[in-house]
């Protein structure tokens, strides 16, 4: 996926698809990991939990703000 | 991707939506208070506080409690016992038949100090309405299996939005949200963004939504192999007439699983035993053993101890399916994370309707342009 090193700079324009699902793949995993954490402990990893399901909706709050600047 | 693959995945993106949208939208706002549904009762219910018993420490026999749990139900026979984790006490589910359909049976519990009723859970009112409505919107198992197949369709819905995903943001930084005066590019933006970041949880709650959807089928599988493993000489047996200590019973799995606690006991008869056992099943000690039950079957007339196995993987699947969907197993951040995650996931859906109405009414209108050229 990788593009080639002469790729013109209309890459810009044109992501590859690790570029493009690199954030959002991200923001999946630590919702696994919120999702799982608190079903093996509690304490620290509920907090762990709170923590990885607050990522996607900080993401959300990040790109609302970016827009209204 | 090639345009031909593009359509493909929109077709089935398109369908599947719009097929699971509105019960989609329906289980989310059923969902919401649910998610709280624990909360709610407190506030609107009286909370029961334990009497404190001076000098009487010991917990009553168990066949004790059941025998008074009885007494006020004549007629009707024990179904279920299970242990309440943070107090003392006992709920026996009782029932007009071993195999009486679940709204003919009845909660009770009582004080195991004493044998004396406490309140039981509430099952009644408008939260009760709201879950069945959630569950199979009053129409039983074939409701189940219906809003289970919504639920799949939802899922597919997720996996093909994903790839959509792909085309759309190709000149797109992640995040964008486009300052248009076109509101099919504003809410198409926030279509995208706010699908693309629930995607794990949608498909987890989704998922797991789906398996608890389908739990009978799979419990009655278990039943009829590893249940049907476990007493394989009892085949030919008749059922018991007359049942044995239920006492005896859990104290003969205790013995056989130290370290263990007992989560509930199904009588035989039901879809949770046998014709001939009292099924006990045990949970771990620990937070990640807790969900993972094992089931000790005791011959109902003599009270000796069967078998005793850990669950086969579908039915660890299933239980461990329960929290995952319901968001109640790390206290109240997670549960208003988990209504905020519900509340981003009907945006999606019904910036998803939105879509869908506006382009056709474009296209419609595009037609009648060509028509009056």
């Amino acid at each position: 996926m990788s593009r080639p090193a002469a790729a013109p700079r209309s890459a810009r324009q044109r992501r590859s698809l690790s570029a493009i699902f690199l954030i959002p793949v991200l923001i999946g995993l630590f919702s696994l990991v919120g999702l799982v954490s608190a079903l093996t402990g509690d304490g620290l990893r509920d907090v762990l939990s709170w923590a990885g399901l607050a990522v996607p909706l900080l993401a959300i709050a990040w790109a609302w703000l970016r827009r209204r600047q | 991707m090639s345009q031909s693959t593009i359509q493909i995945w929109s077709w089935l993106h398109k369908w599947s939506s719009l097929v699971c949208t509105l019960f989609l939208l329906m289980l989310c706002l059923t969902g919401l208070p649910l998610i709280f549904h624990h909360e709610i009762e407190h506030l609107t219910g009286d909370e029961y506080v334990m009497p404190d018993l001076p000098g009487d420490d010991g917990l009553e026999s168990l066949d004790t409690v059941l025998a008074e749990a009885l007494a006020s139900r004549p007629g009707e026979v024990g179904l279920f016992m299970s242990f309440d984790e943070d107090r003392p006490v006992v709920n026996v589910t009782s029932g007009p038949a071993y195999d009486a359909p679940e709204r003919q049976m009845t909660l009770m519990s009582l004080d195991w100090r004493s044998a004396d009723f406490v309140p039981p859970p509430v099952e009644e009112g408008i939260m009760a309405a709201i879950l069945q409505l959630h569950i199979d919107m009053f129409l039983g198992l074939p409701g189940k299996f219906f809003l289970g197949a919504m639920g799949a369709l939802f899922v597919i819905a997720i996996v093909s939005g994903v790839v959509l995903y792909a085309p759309f943001m190709r000149k797109h930084d992640f995040g964008t949200l486009r300052v248009s005066k076109s509101p099919r590019v504003k809410w198409l933006d926030w279509h995208n963004l706010l699908g693309v970041v629930t995607l794990a949880w949608a498909s987890v709650v989704g998922l797991t939504g789906v398996i608890n959807a389908f739990a009978e089928p799979i419990t009655a599988t278990w039943q009829s192999t590893q249940l049907g493993e476990m007493t394989a000489g009892y085949r030919d047996a008749e059922p018991p007439a007359e049942l044995g200590s239920i006492q005896t019973a859990v104290d003969a799995v205790k013995a056989a699983s130290p370290g263990m606690r007992v989560q509930f006991v199904a009588f035989p008869g039901g879809l949770f035993s046998t014709d001939h056992h009292y099924a006990v099943f045990l949970q771990g000690a620990t937070p990640l053993t807790k969900r993972l039950l094992t089931v000790g079957l005791v011959d109902a007339v003599t009270g000796e101890l069967t078998d005793i196995r850990p669950m086969p993987w579908y039915m660890q699947a299933l239980l461990i399916s329960q929290p995952l969907h319901f968001g109640d197993y790390g206290g109240l951040p997670m549960k208003l994370l988990w209504a905020l995650l519900d509340i981003v996931t009907l945006i999606v859906l019904g910036t998803g309707l939105y879509l869908w109405l506006a382009r056709r009414k474009r296209s419609v209108r595009t037609l009648m342009a060509e028509a009056n050229a």
